[in-house]
């Protein structure tokens, strides 16, 4: 009987078990016909999107172009002392790698070498058109083209540009170089501008987060309480700006700005300002903190707006039904249920804010480039690929920091677009 | 299959004898549009056309050198000849995209104005960087000379300067008392970095703008903003004849700049494309683009050739080049960098 019951036990565990396993398996095939059905989705993206980013960002490491340029001259360099003047088997091998590359290759290189040393980017593509003609004795032939061959600590230069990769970019990105020696020090006062440019960016994202949540919540719930076409007409409004163009935007905001624009010659005819010394709200931050704010208020309304139409009406006439006064029903109830709202419009803003540069270079005095104008400056004017990709991994990690960091206090489940 | 395969195979051969017959006659020239194209095509398009009977295919560009590397890499070379800017010549003459130029058949670099004959690109045109101010601010004479933009006590009131280090820094040591001639010399050095934006920081705090788009300087000027502002030659002249504005141009220690025809490695009309830019390397021929606009043109016997109401508007007017620089697109490859980051800086403090 007991052994009965025992083995009813056992049977029912055992069913218990088949069923907990049955229900796992029904989940994850579940989970797994989800993950199918956003495959297409999910490919695409990693193709076009995460690949080609992720590609672009090894470039801040990548310093391949030397060992591909000049096989026979590291070879020849790896057995040197960096202190012994050059031989002529080095100058020979110098001179073959630079008649057999391609010339795309070895400018490549010139430019490489011109970051650790000013000049030696003419002076290498200078020998490299020069060298080609030469016989032997190629020592004589290199430093007839230029002395300075002579010295070792141009072969030093060469020899250290050689590794595969290279911390070299991302430390200057932190306004960092390796001395001599290896050891990481800061650059020069003249030349560290990087991480001002890092911290200005944040402060000015930070300015415009405060600025838009001061204007955009009370109209969220002006839009939110009111009905029909008048919240219609309201929402066209805040809609407007995103049907112009971000110049047309920027240069209408020159207009109205300027010492003699549409403001302050108001102003003067007011009499509310001299003449001969007009309110400065162009070309400085003020600037830059009006003009990226009216660009960038819709992204902080729009998701308040379709949290707070959420909220029934009852909750806060119930709250004063129980006696609280407006002030704390607003605080106790209101606030808190629109938060997810004000959380997803602040992350928004925040990280749209990061990456502007149009905008600061037409309106901003000369202290407010953000990190943006630097990456393009890089990438368009001097094709230095290794700084901007540097610089853009440095931006997309702090990003993903202050993400974290969001994550922690705010929790990124209780973010609600709508 | 096989069938596919002859249908294929002569369907790409009659594509190929067309392309062929089409390539003969017809030369795709590539240049920045606007009124700076349409001056090409009246001086030198239209008249070349109806000379060889060719047919002139016009292309627009923005410079990315990107694409016109991609083409020779690839061999798809669709662009004949190019406009390009003596940064892309240089970088294509290092890196091997462009064909070298040959002078022999051009009259010889002598015949052309300092740094116009590039290896691999020759110049057509030179545009100047000047300085320009309002008349109407200074109705008892303006300023004359480049160390008057930096003398704020005898022309007092705000001015504007170009974003980046890029002729603003010679513009600082010429009017420290540096000669045009020597200006990289001494831009070479590390002292003379530091005497430049010594020379800088007397005017930063009357420097209201820092443009950084061609556009703006005129505006500037219009809008009252500034007083005098840097400026490319071309745009202040516009803004004179075409709006009416009373702006005047100051030549003295002027940076000239050139824009260049190159022609990207493997095209297939390389022979037309010669005969191209050899009929616009003519005094007659280059002469005439002047009258479309005001740049001015870079062989000796053709500056000679512009009328002379037109010349004065010139940056190659004899007047006007007395004490002038030429942009070194050398000087630059090398220092770009290096000075941006300094200059960067120095605007941020």
């Amino acid at each position: 009987m007991v052994i009965a019951t025992m083995n009813d036990g056992d049977e029912a565990r055992i069913a218990d078990r088949t069923r907990v396993k049955r229900l796992g398996s029904a989940k994850s095939k579940a989970q797994l016909r989800a993950l199918l059905l956003i495959a297409p989705l999910l490919i695409f993206l990693l193709l076009v999107f995460v690949l080609p980013i992720a590609v672009l960002l090894t470039r801040a490491v990548d310093n391949r172009a030397a060992s591909a340029a000049l096989p026979y001259t590291l070879s020849a360099l790896s057995a040197w002392d960096e202190e012994s003047a050059p031989d002529e088997a080095l100058f020979a091998a110098f001179a073959t790698d630079l008649k057999q590359s391609p010339r795309d290759q070895i400018a490549e290189v010139a430019k490489r070498l011109n970051y650790y040393e000013t000049g030696m980017r003419s002076m290498l593509l200078k020998t490299a058109r020069t060298i080609r003609n030469a016989k032997p004795p190629y020592n004589a032939a290199f430093v007839a083209i230029d002395p300075k061959w002579e010295t070792p600590h141009y072969w030093t230069l060469i020899k250290n540009a050689s590794p595969p990769f290279t911390d070299y970019y991302l430390l200057a990105s932190l306004d960092l170089e390796r001395d001599a020696s290896g050891a990481i020090g800061r650059v020069s006062a003249e030349n560290a501008v990087h991480v001002d440019v890092l911290i200005r960016t944040f402060v000015v994202s930070a300015s415009v987060i405060v600025i838009c949540l001061f204007l955009g919540y009370p109209l969220a719930a002006l839009i939110a309480r009111s009905k029909g076409a008048v919240a219609n007409a309201l929402l066209i409004l805040v809609l407007l700006p995103f049907w112009t163009s971000l110049l047309v935007r920027t240069s209408a905001w020159v207009v109205l700005l300027q010492g003699r624009g549409v403001i302050n010659s108001a102003l003067i005819w007011l009499g509310l300002v001299d003449p001969a010394h007009p309110l400065d709200l162009i070309y400085n931050r003020i600037g830059v903190l009006i003009a990226m704010t009216h660009i960038l208020l819709p992204f902080m309304v729009l998701p308040i707006y379709s949290v707070m139409k959420s909220i029934p009406p009852v909750y806060l006439r119930a709250a004063s039904s129980l006696g609280a006064p407006p002030m704390s029903a607003f605080l106790r109830i209101y606030l808190p249920m629109s938060m997810p709202g004000v959380s997803a419009g602040g992350l928004l803003v925040f990280i749209l804010a990061f990456g502007y540069y149009i905008t600061p270079a037409l309106v901003g005095g000369p202290g407010d480039q953000m990190v943006s104008y630097f990456i393009a400056y890089y990438s368009n004017q001097v094709t230095n690929w290794g700084m901007a990709a540097a610089l853009s991994t440095i931006l997309l990690v702090a990003v993903l920091i202050l993400y974290a960091v969001y994550n922690r206090i705010v929790g990124i489940d209780r973010l609600r677009i709508g | 299959m096989m069938r596919l395969n002859c249908m294929l195979l002569s369907s790409v051969m009659t594509l190929a004898i067309a392309g062929a017959a089409f390539a003969e006659d017809t030369l795709t020239v590539t240049s920045w549009g606007g009124a700076y194209t349409k001056s090409q095509e009246e001086a030198f398009f239209k008249p070349f056309a109806k000379e060889t009977s060719a047919k002139i295919l016009q292309d627009e560009w923005d410079g990315s050198t990107a694409k016109l590397k991609g083409m020779v890499e690839t061999g798809q070379v669709t662009w004949d000849v190019v406009d390009v800017e003596p940064s892309h010549a240089l970088q294509g003459c290092d890196e091997g995209w462009l064909e070298t130029i040959d002078y022999s058949k051009l009259g010889g670099k002598d015949a052309f104005i300092d740094g116009a004959a590039m290896d691999c690109a020759v110049a057509t045109i030179v545009f100047g960087t000047i300085y320009a101010y309002d008349a109407a601010k200074f109705p008892n004479g303006g300023p004359t000379t480049m160390a008057d933009l930096f003398d704020t006590a005898k022309f007092p009131g705000p001015r504007a300067l170009r974003k980046s280090p890029k002729t603003t820094l010679e513009f600082a040591l010429i009017a420290d008392g540096v000669k045009p001639a020597e200006v990289y010399d001494v831009l070479g050095t590390p002292e003379g970095v530091d005497r430049a934006f010594k020379k800088l920081d007397t005017i930063k705090k009357d420097v209201k703008v820092w443009w950084t788009a061609g556009a703006q300087p005129p505006q500037l000027l219009a809008d009252g903003e500034v007083v005098m502002t840097t400026a490319w030659n071309g745009r202040i002249y516009d803004a004179v004849k075409n709006s009416g504005k009373n702006f005047k141009i100051v030549w003295d220690g002027q940076g000239m700049d050139f824009n260049l025809w190159a022609e990207p490695k493997g095209s297939k009309n390389k022979e037309l494309a010669d005969k191209f830019v050899a009929f616009t390397v003519n005094p007659d021929v280059m002469a005439q683009q002047s009258k479309y606009i005001s740049y001015g043109p870079t062989l000796k016997a053709a500056i000679a050739k512009v009328p002379p109401d037109i010349l004065v508007d010139l940056p190659t007017a004899p007047e006007n080049t007395k004490n002038a620089f030429v942009v070194s697109s050398e000087f630059w490859a090398d220092h770009d960098e290096e000075l941006t980051e300094r200059f960067n800086k120095w605007l941020a403090q």
